[in-house]
């Protein structure tokens, strides 16, 4: 079964960066944010990967990466993802981040792919991160599915397999670390991904070198993509406060250690 | 001096540089597979690199396997195919000058023992790359570009020889050819006897490209060939050298007594009235390659010593955090050891460095970009004219040099006042346009090679001077320790640095090259007169300075009458060459960044882009200004140095001493007038006590002027200086380093 492949991914700041909430005239925003390296956001890297690898079993696939993102940072990113594996963006140059409001960046990304020449929802699948590292509220690949009108819709997904009779079968996470698996006849359906079990794949630089021929002029001519300023306000944002509490022990064996740590935990 | 004064709501810094400010600055922001290879060389170089260097990969002489492992993490990430041409089993177009030396940068920013193992691998590959025949270049890229399901062979390449033999002059070689058969009609069979010495790579390459020499009269001269394990004889890989720097590079000294057939003789042979004539004799190959690969190895040092800033100042705002007793906002917390102004102003001095070599080498590799199409239109011009290699092409082109310098001279013209048919003829004259490169080409080279590494290696003791103690500890976050042993080999390994100056001694003086200088110096005069900022006026003036002491030089004789500007008088030659580098780094650094201020303006660079301009200027009038004192010091010393100093006991050095009974005469009449002079020959014939009479600048006149107005020049440097140190106190810096430590 070939299928159309679609992988919704923002971009996130360096995790190494310093990260310092600041308020902007048209919101919060993040200390210097234009100027720090962002990496494609994590959780849709682990749906891109998985992407690749539906789409090598699946001879016929295609595989396309919509975007939201400022253009010369998606550009950036691109340098590496591009190298990983063969995919076409479509790059939507607008702002991204973490305060930008999730369902006008679900109407974006929903209005893009059904932009798409032909795009075939009976062959789509759409792909995305369970939640975004930025904005971590895990509602945007619901609400572009239900834009698209394709109601199957998986979350947290780790593992899919199709059956020789093309039945997609879904592992997802539930609660208490188990996974509660599902069949589902056929394509359309949205896969919100966890973390999959693919390794990132090492960087191809012929593949990027190809990719990059298609999504340069691409990014060149990136739509412009504005969001409600007004769909969202936020009263306050701060940084998680992190605590720590050190106790200095010697010649203390790791297992008791650990033992202290686990009925800590349990407390 | 109040063109220099900056608006008052001067912008700083707000991040460190990054990717789009780097690309902009060494020109290659429109080249997308030279910035996907750096993400990928990045990603090697602060992964499995700095994981092998943290968990202490350095601390043997041995070839370990975690060590052989990162061979193919360069196969992976495309480091290794991106010496070859697309199809050859690479993957990047057209002359690969700017992008290897982009992969010693990333690779050096962590490690440059990784940096010179990924270097000599091409080392090895790039006499056949340069003079190969088709079919060895056909056969042995073949071998060493990696593909999937195949083992990718690895080159060394073996020049040094045990002492007495080839080290810096590499005249004299032990490495012998003979031939050991030669079959009726038949290929001849060599028998190689070659060792080596300090030969990078050793301890797994699978074939050597070795300079020999003939010990046979039926061959000539000498040459390059190359070696493979499995030839018949010894293929003997040497002990490790117990070298104390770069462990993650393999070296030793090997052994080879094979038998090779001669088609290995690197570029080929013919046979003239029964002897083997090799097409290039080893020098020719060897120069062909060393001209390359050494910008790379200067840019290794560029890179550490940027890499060196982020640590730096981490450590230094850091220093007094977390104790309980220095209070969050109070200034010693927030700034910690940035509160003393030696500890900014120290590693502004780093960072301008680091900014000048990167900027010099850049422009360097580039240059070799656009040199190598334009020599290969110049050997087919040549060739059509029937003229072949060797001597006659040299005469040719000294001949035509005549038409480069008065291309420059054109150019230095404005539009309007070219014969414009003239200089449209010289400028589509490859002839021409390769004489005009390959003379910059031939002084930026071993500029950076020498300057970038050389002056690069003491300030990396600065670097891990600022750090204190930890400096000098495994710990020290960003290697930096290791990072300036290591640069002691940049500055030897390629040719030491006696090399390179004396190659610059002689290219610097080169016509076609002074005429470029001399337009050189207009050129910083006009960027001055938009961009005072720069320092660039100061740069042009030390040009000047330079230029002057150079001819003067070139037609003055020592004390002795013994003629001062010649190849055996390194004490003279040398000097102007370390002069010479100074200046060029920093006009590489103002062009760069006149470069970013063009072309990131007007929102290209999203934010910041002010404030990052502003810094990297006041960089290069810190650079600036130091490269006019060290320029000023070398030539002053060398134009009065070699004059002997007048004597109270030479009547005729004396002839304008006054008579102490003279001076009191004028006293006499205006007191305190004769407090002008401390030459003169009291009553008893004694002197002042001094050693003789005060130098006489007669002659010299120009020299002082030139001098005193460099001075001048300084003006608005350190006020630069007290700017950039504010940006450094108050930029952002990631939260933590992106390798381990
Ligand atoms: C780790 C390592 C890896 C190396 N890898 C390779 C390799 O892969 N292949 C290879 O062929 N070689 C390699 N080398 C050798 C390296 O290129 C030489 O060590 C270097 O060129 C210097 O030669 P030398 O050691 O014989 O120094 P010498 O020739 O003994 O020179 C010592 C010093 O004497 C002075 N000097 C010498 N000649 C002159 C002169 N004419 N004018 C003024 N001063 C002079 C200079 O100060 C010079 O630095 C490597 C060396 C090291 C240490």
């Amino acid at each position: 079964m070939a299928y159309q492949i679609i992988v919704c991914g923002g971009l996130a700041p360096d995790p190494l960066q310093t990260l310092e909430p600041v308020t902007t005239p048209t919101g919060p925003g993040l200390k210097n944010e234009l100027m720090l390296p962002n990496v494609f956001d994590p959780w849709a890297g682990h749906a891109l990967y998985e992407a690749a690898n539906l789409a090598k079993n699946q001879p016929g696939s295609t595989i396309k990466v919509v975007s939201l993102g400022p253009k010369a940072k998606l550009q950036q990113v691109m340098m590496t993802v591009a190298q990983k594996l063969p995919f076409e963006l479509i790059a939507l140059d607008g702002p991204g981040g973490g305060f930008t409001d999730a369902v006008s960046v679900s109407k974006a990304l929903a209005d893009a792919i059904a932009a798409i020449p032909g795009f075939d929802k009976s062959q789509a699948l759409i792909f995305g991160g369970w939640e975004s590292a930025t904005r971590g509220a895990g509602v945007v690949m619901q609400m572009v599915g239900e834009r698209l009108g394709i109601t199957e819709q998986f979350l947290a997904v780790d593992e899919l397999t199709v059956d020789p009779d093309g039945a997609l079968v879904i592992k997802e996470r539930v609660e208490g670390g188990k996974h509660q698996i599902s069949k589902c006849a056929a394509a359309p359906a949205v896969l919100a991904w966890a973390t999959g079990s693919l390794p990132e794949p090492p960087n191809h630089p012929q593949t990027g070198m190809a990719n990059m021929r298609v999504m340069m002029p691409a990014l060149q001519k990136a739509k412009p993509t504005a969001l409600d300023p007004a769909a969202i306000a936020y009263a306050q944002v701060a940084l998680p406060a992190v605590t720590r509490q050190t106790r200095i022990v010697k010649d203390v064996p790791a297992a008791d250690i650990a033992a202290e740590i686990a009925a800590w935990i349990k407390q | 001096m109040h063109a220099t004064t900056p608006p008052k709501q001067q912008e700083f810094l707000k991040t460190l540089p990054g990717d789009d400010i780097r690309q902009l600055l060494w020109r290659f922001s429109d080249r997308f597979d030279l910035q996907m290879l750096v993400q990928s060389v990045r990603a090697v170089a602060r992964g499995p690199v700095a994981r092998l260097v943290a968990n202490g990969g350095r601390n043997t002489h041995e070839w370990t396997p975690e060590k052989n492992a990162l061979l193919t993490d360069f196969d992976n990430s495309g480091i290794t195919a991106a010496f070859m041409d697309p199809h050859e089993g690479g993957y990047l177009e057209g002359p690969k000058n700017l992008a290897l030396s982009l992969i010693a940068f990333e690779l050096a920013w962590v490690d440059a023992g990784a940096a010179t193992c990924s270097l000599a691998t091409h080392l090895g590959l790039s006499p056949i790359h340069q003079r190969g025949t088709k079919e060895q270049k056909d056969y042995y890229m073949n071998l060493a570009a990696p593909a999937p399901g195949k083992v990718t062979k690895r080159a060394a390449f073996a020049l040094t020889e045990p002492i007495p033999y080839v080290g810096v002059e590499t005249g004299i070689l032990c490495g012998k050819i003979r031939i050991a058969e030669w079959p009726e009609g038949g290929e001849p069979i060599l028998e190689v006897n070659k060792r080596g010495r300090f030969i990078t790579n050793m301890g797994f390459a699978d074939f050597v490209t070795a300079a020999v020499e003939s010990d046979d009269p039926r061959i000539q001269g000498t040459c390059m060939v190359i070696l493979e394990e499995g030839d018949p004889g010894i293929f003997d890989r040497g002990v490790p050298t117990r070298k104390l720097v770069m462990q993650l590079s393999s070296t030793s000294d090997p052994v080879f007594q094979l038998k090779v057939p001669a088609s290995r003789i690197v570029g080929g042979y013919s046979v003239v009235n029964g002897k083997i004539v090799p097409t290039y004799d080893h020098g020719a190959v060897i120069e062909a390659v060393f001209r390359r690969t050494r910008v790379g190895v200067g840019l290794m040092t560029s890179a550490k010593l940027l890499s060196a800033v982020e640590p730096l100042i981490r450590y230094h705002r850091d220093r007094f955090r977390g104790s309980g007793v220095v209070v969050p906002g109070s200034p010693r917390y927030e700034l910690g050891l940035q509160q003393k102004e030696d500890v900014t102003h120290r590693l502004l001095d780093i960072w301008a460095v680091g900014e000048a070599g990167a900027s010099l080498g850049f422009l360097t590799a580039r240059m070799y970009d656009e040199l190598d199409p334009i020599e290969k239109l110049k050997d087919a011009a040549l060739a059509e004219q029937g003229i072949g290699g060797g001597m006659s092409a040299v005469k040719y082109l000294r001949k035509r040099s005549v038409e480069a310098i008065e291309f420059l001279e054109m150019q230095s013209h404005h539009e309007s006042l070219r014969n414009k048919a003239r200089y449209a003829a010289l400028e589509a004259d490859p002839v021409i346009q390769y004489l005009v490169t390959d003379g910059q080409a031939n002084v930026l080279c071993p500029a950076t090679k020498l300057w970038n590494t050389g002056y690069g290696n003491k300030m990396m003791r600065e670097a891990v001077s600022l750090m204190g103690g930890y400096g000098i500890t495994e710990d020290c976050p960003g290697f930096l320790s290791y990072k300036w042993m290591d640069s002691q080999l940049e500055a030897t390994y390629e040719g030491p640095e006696a090399v390179q100056r004396r190659q610059l001694s002689m290219t610097m003086i080169n016509e076609v090259f002074l005429a470029q200088f001399r337009t050189w110096i207009h050129d910083m005069r006009r960027v001055a007169a938009t961009e005072p900022g720069t320092g660039a006026c100061t740069v042009a003036s030390a040009m000047h300075l330079w230029l002057w002491t150079l001819e003067h030089l070139q037609h003055a004789k020592d004390a002795d009458g013994a003629k001062l500007y010649q190849s055996n008088r390194q004490g003279v030659t040398f000097p102007m060459a370390d002069a010479l580098c100074w200046l060029l780094a920093s006009r590489a650094q103002i062009l760069d960044v006149e470069h970013l201020r063009r072309e990131g303006a007007g929102g290209v660079i999203a934010e910041g882009f002010e404030g990052t301009v502003a810094f990297l200027t006041d960089l290069c009038h810190i650079q600036a200004a130091r490269a006019a004192g060290e320029v000023a010091r070398i030539c002053s010393e060398l134009v009065f140095g070699y004059m002997r100093h007048p004597s109270w006991d030479r009547s005729d050095e004396c002839s304008t001493c006054f008579k102490e009974e003279e001076l009191q005469q004028l006293e006499s009449l205006i007191p305190g007038a004769s407090g002008f002079t401390s030459e003169f020959i009291r009553i008893d014939g004694s002197h002042d006590s001094k050693a003789g009479p005060c130098v006489q600048s007669t002659g010299l006149r120009d020299f002082t002027r030139l001098r005193s107005k460099l001075d001048g020049c300084l003006a608005g440097a350190l006020l630069a200086k007290d700017r950039a140190a504010d940006s450094i106190q108050k930029v952002m810096i990631p939260a933590a380093l992106d390798y381990p430590q």
